[in-house]
């Protein structure tokens, strides 16, 4: 048990700087986006990680259980994925204006247009 | 036995994470993310998060597919430029890793019921939601009412992207740029292909009622709002797929998106004013009935509905704001 939790404390870690790495180092925007999505997906693990308790179930009540994880991250991060999902969205919206009057969405190619 | 398949699913998503990074295909990058979700789902239910489970599968690997393949038929679907500073950025993450990594090490150990999260307010919900709300599953008691400000923040945060994107996306471009991808043909659907067709035809009343039972008894097991609108909105993304979108705009056209969008805000609002009217504090649901226990799920029922209508309406105009601006 000891290592498996700091185990999912280095998947965190790892997972959090592909992210990372997709948005500082890919020039494609769409790329960016999707990086900034497993970036903010790291941070949703780390959380759920931390609500768990040992030997709980999930905070739904039933008879014959008194140990339960606790449902305050649990609830931070559902309400987080669905505004997640939400400003992808918005990101794609600005990523297709981009693309239509730029002609690409490469960060090069468009910073060589700005320059004209 | 759980413990091993928990580093299974780890291991897996690290390497579904390097391979969206390094493949060159947006494509495959984009139905790679959604394998990515579905792992993130499986890892949250591990983790006992019942609900987040169900919340990241809906959406990570349904509704955010859709979306990212809808803008990449815009943009195109291959990478053309190299990583820039390539040696620069991997030297600065592989440091940024072995710091957090060195962090973890003062971390407390996974499920330790001594862990500073789980002493403060957490316990405190679960201690008093029999007592004060009395709905079996205290992730929507917390949601609903002990946190009901910060869920009507989320709702108004996902109801602004919908009118950010409908914004952004209704406007006519002035001039349409030469080398811009041509137009994809007008929405048929997949109407010739006779299996996907009838299967689907097959699966949407199912997905239909799965999504009011999710939103309906949310107070029960796991679900609510935000599931059963991702869940509804995916089921007339599936009919908008198999029939064409000008079908799916026929079956529920824009004019009642729209008000989707907006009624659901409005009806949480309204909710927190009724309680003010009635002589409680805003959202303060105990006011509604004369007994406060129905009050409460009077109002967390009401909430609730509020929510999944905002984001079946917010993720539906979405969608077809992206398919529309293909056909320009």
């Amino acid at each position: 048990m000891e290592l498996l939790g700091l185990y999912y404390y280095w998947v965190f870690a790892v997972l959090l700087m592909i992210g990372f790495y997709a948005v500082i180092a890919k020039p494609n925007l769409i790329k960016k986006l999707i990086g900034l999505s497993i970036f903010q997906a790291a941070v949703f693990l780390l959380y759920i990680t931390m609500g768990k308790v040992e030997g709980g179930t999930a905070p739904i009540f039933q008879d014959g259980v008194s140990l339960y994880s606790n449902p305050l991250p649990q609830v931070l991060i559902l309400t987080a994925i669905v505004v997640g999902i939400s400003t992808t969205a918005l990101g794609l919206g600005i990523v297709v204006r981009i693309k239509e009057e730029y002609g690409s969405i490469e960060e090069h190619e468009i910073q060589d247009r700005d320059r004209q | 036995m759980i413990i091993l398949f928990g580093v299974f699913l780890l291991t897996l998503m690290v390497i579904t994470a390097l391979a969206i990074v390094r493949s060159e295909s947006l494509f495959s990058a984009v139905i790679l993310t959604a394998i990515f979700s579905l792992l993130m789902a499986a890892n949250f239910f591990l983790l006992d998060a019942a609900d987040v489970a169900l919340t990241e599968a809906a959406i990570g690997a349904g509704i955010s597919t859709v979306l990212f393949l809808g803008a990449l038929a815009l943009t195109g679907e291959h990478e053309s430029g190299k990583s820039k500073n390539r040696l620069l950025a991997l030297g600065v993450v592989t440091v940024t890793t072995l710091i957090v990594i060195y962090a973890t090490f003062d971390k407390p150990r996974l499920g330790d019921p001594e862990a500073p999260v789980h002493q403060h307010v957490g316990a405190w919900y679960l201690e008093k939601t029999p007592e004060l709300i009395d709905i079996p599953n205290s992730v929507t008691a917390v949601l609903g009412s002990f946190r009901g400000y910060d869920t009507l923040g989320e709702v108004f945060v996902v109801f602004t992207a919908g009118i950010g994107v409908l914004f952004l996306l209704s406007a006519r471009p002035i001039a349409r740029p030469k080398n811009a991808a041509p137009a994809a043909e007008p929405g048929q659907g997949l109407r010739h292909y006779l299996v996907p067709r009838i299967v689907g035809r097959l699966l949407i009343p199912f997905i239909f009622l799965f999504g009011l039972y999710v939103q309906f008894h949310g107070d029960y097991g796991p679900g609510g709002g935000f599931q059963a609108g991702a869940i509804i909105a995916s089921a007339v993304i599936l009919y908008a797929l198999l029939e064409g979108e000008a079908q799916a705009l026929r079956a529920v056209p824009m004019s009642v998106l729209k008000w989707l969008v907006a009624g659901g805000a409005l009806l949480y609002g309204a909710v927190g004013v009724a309680g003010m009217l009635m002589g409680g504090n805003f959202l303060d649901y105990s006011v509604l009935a004369s007994d406060p226990i129905t009050g409460q799920h009077i109002g967390i029922i009401l909430i609730e509905l509020g929510v999944g209508i905002t984001v079946t309406g917010v993720l539906l105009c979405v969608f077809h704001a992206f398919a529309a601006r293909g056909k320009l």
